[in-house]
């Protein structure tokens, strides 16, 4: 599903360019459900980034789903993005005056999905991750863990092939983590391929395999035991 | 523009965002209503002013005689120009058609006015039977001198309300009243009113008499005259000043005044005046449009002000929507579009309601010098135009700017 081949990135700090992502070669199959950890400056978020063609490599090679990602603009990557990936981010992003099924619904809308099918479509979504009663209240209304069930919904409603999701958990107490990565799992089981970044053991633990980053290399890629996050709930 | 989606969501944007919504169109709204008061009241003014001129008779022309400053043919300067009957009908005859009303006038100095034993401190001035049409002087009683009275010298005066209410306030009939002048008496046939209270206070009697009795001779100390009215006001101001320029040459002539003396004879024509007061609510009208232009540019940095901030408080929503999906190009449209939207709809809000209060209020307003405030509806519909074009351009760079952030930094945006 990704294959990344010698990526390499570096930024631009003044005079100083600070060289974070310093070859990394890494695939993941379809199915897989991989955490990526380290800590803070490994290069975790900007490997994540250019996973979600959120920003570009300066060298080396990334497929994704047969598909080289290379060279693009931004009206492509925008489809890219929309068609392929889904994100979810530690600090939720939810449009705040968007209801729960509104926000659902607004990657369908960048598909050009008729109205009354995105809401459809949005509801059975919100329906998976146990909130449909709560489709018309605001972000504002909800707590954190549903706000990242929301979230969560509407990284899977334009049904990408990649779920990415950077620190889900990072914002939420364990109980709601838990919880959180109960519903991951379930994704996961139904065939869907996620990446979690995160810099919890338990978290990590949960997946199936644990991609340990450091100063912009690879230096441990493991198999574990999946912990099933229901035993916690 | 007509993707219904688009509309929906925009929609949806302005319905959840209420505040921000109504202060841009608040800012939009007020300065197209600003404009397009001030608009109507530089019109009003124009308005007012002619309007003002015309209530006298505008078309009026007055002769004065001075002393000449200038030597000529042999006279002395320092001399005095006295009129005489013979120019009155020299020039009555000489301009004939291009004259409505003429007629001569006389101040009748040095004499007492009583009424049984109360003097009366008034002005008596000798004038013809046009003279009621040269001052606009509307009689409240009775009648003006005629023609007759004028041939046959009589011995009438016609009397100022002022006067009238002044003097004859416990005269239950002042109608047919004798009043003395310098021993003579004189039977009041009407009263008159006019535009100024000073005009009031004035008793005329006919000109014939005022020189036959008190020694007038064939002395005339003014010649009024007022011309034909013209639909065009350009037209009737050229009228008026070759008629006032013909008046003075001739009068120059007969005189023996120096052509280049401005002061052996002085010629004021009203219409004249009226052009200046018209250059000048030209200006008037000009600095309106000026304060408005003002007022639309300031609208406009408010509006563009706000864009800045919609897209700022945006920022991180924007990153959302590109994660999501949203390409480059419908950010950009999705801001402008309801930019334009917002500012279409509360510039005509203003319109309507500026153009609706100058509708009811605007011929009800009586203040001296305004009049009926209008605007000319293609000038305002057009400045909203300008308002609208104008904010999308404002609007446009930092929706453009917000369609390039990376979506990385929009979220950490806090």
């Amino acid at each position: 599903m990704i294959e990344i081949k010698d990526l390499h990135k570096s930024y631009k700090m003044g005079s100083n360019s600070l060289h974070v992502l310093k070859g990394i070669n890494f695939s993941v199959d379809k199915g897989e459900l991989v955490a990526i950890m380290g800590s803070s400056g490994s290069g975790k978020s900007t490997l994540l980034n250019i996973l979600g063609m959120l920003d570009v490599a300066d060298t080396g090679d990334y497929t994704l789903d047969g598909v080289p990602i290379k060279d693009m603009n931004e009206t492509k990557a925008a489809q890219y993005r929309n068609k392929f990936l889904g994100f979810v981010f530690q600090s939720f992003n939810l449009i705040n005056y968007k209801s729960a099924m509104e926000n659902v619904a607004l990657p369908l809308y960048y598909q050009r999905m008729p109205r009354k099918e995105r809401q459809e479509k949005a509801l059975k979504y919100l329906d998976q991750v146990g909130l449909k009663e709560w489709a018309t209240h605001l972000p504002s209304e909800l707590s954190g863990g549903q706000k990242q069930r929301v979230a969560i919904a509407r990284a899977m409603a334009a049904e990408p092939k990649v779920l990415l999701a950077d620190e889900p958990t990072g914002a939420l107490d364990s109980t709601t983590s838990y919880e959180v990565m109960d519903l991951i799992q379930k994704i996961n089981d139904e065939g869907n391929t996620i990446l979690v970044v995160t810099h919890e053991e338990d978290i990590a633990h949960m997946c199936k395999r644990i991609v340990h980053l450091k100063d912009g290399v690879i230096v441990e890629d493991k198999k574990v035991k999946q912990v099933r996050a229901s035993a916690y709930v | 523009m007509f993707d219904i989606e688009r509309w929906q969501e925009i929609f949806d944007t302005i319905r959840k965002n209420k505040l921000r919504t109504f202060l841009t169109g608040l800012s939009v709204a007020s300065g197209i209503f600003i404009l397009v008061i001030l608009l109507g009241f530089g019109q009003g003014m124009q308005n007012g002013i002619s309007a003002e001129f015309e209530e006298d008779a505008s078309t009026s022309v007055w002769v004065w005689p001075g002393t000449t400053a200038k030597g000529y043919k042999g006279l002395n300067p320092g001399r005095r120009i006295q009129l005489r009957n013979e120019n009155y009908e020299h020039t009555a005859t000489l301009f004939g058609d291009d004259i409505e009303y003429k007629s001569p006038r006389i101040f009748v100095n040095n004499v007492s006015v009583n009424y049984g034993n109360e003097a009366l401190v008034y002005f008596v001035q000798g004038v013809s039977y046009q003279f009621q049409q040269i001052e606009n002087a509307t009689m409240s009683e009775g009648r003006f001198i005629n023609y007759n009275d004028e041939v046959g010298t009589a011995k009438v005066a016609v009397i100022g309300n002022k006067i009238k209410k002044d003097v004859f306030k416990d005269v239950e009939t002042p109608l047919g009243e004798f009043i003395d002048i310098s021993g003579i008496p004189f039977k009041i046939i009407g009263f008159f009113g006019e535009q100024e209270d000073r005009e009031e206070e004035r008793i005329y009697i006919p000109i014939t008499t005022a020189q036959k009795v008190f020694n007038g001779g064939d002395r005339v100390s003014n010649l009024a005259y007022t011309l034909p009215p013209v639909e065009n006001f350009d037209q009737a101001a050229a009228q008026a000043i070759q008629f006032k320029n013909e008046l003075q040459t001739y009068l120059k002539q007969v005189h023996t005044v120096a052509p280049e003396d401005t002061s052996g004879i002085f010629v004021w024509s009203a219409m004249e005046e009226a052009k200046r007061f018209y250059g000048l609510t030209g200006n008037i009208k000009f600095f309106f449009w000026f304060v408005g232009v003002c007022t639309i540019i300031a609208g406009v940095v408010g509006v563009s002000n706000i864009m800045l901030i919609v897209v700022k408080e945006r920022t991180r929503e924007i990153g959302v929507r590109k994660a999501l999906g949203a390409k480059p190009w419908s950010i950009v449209g999705m801001i402008l579009h309801e930019a334009i939207f917002v500012t279409t709809i509360s510039g005509f809000t203003g319109l309507i309601f500026s153009m609706g209060l100058l509708e009811l209020v605007g011929p009800h307003i009586e203040v001296d010098y305004i009049l009926n405030p209008s605007v000319n509806f293609r000038v305002a519909l057009s400045t909203v135009f300008v308002l609208i074009f104008a904010g999308a351009f404002a609007g446009f760079f930092p929706a453009w700017r917000a369609s390039r952030v990376q979506v990385i930094e929009a979220l950490r945006d806090e």
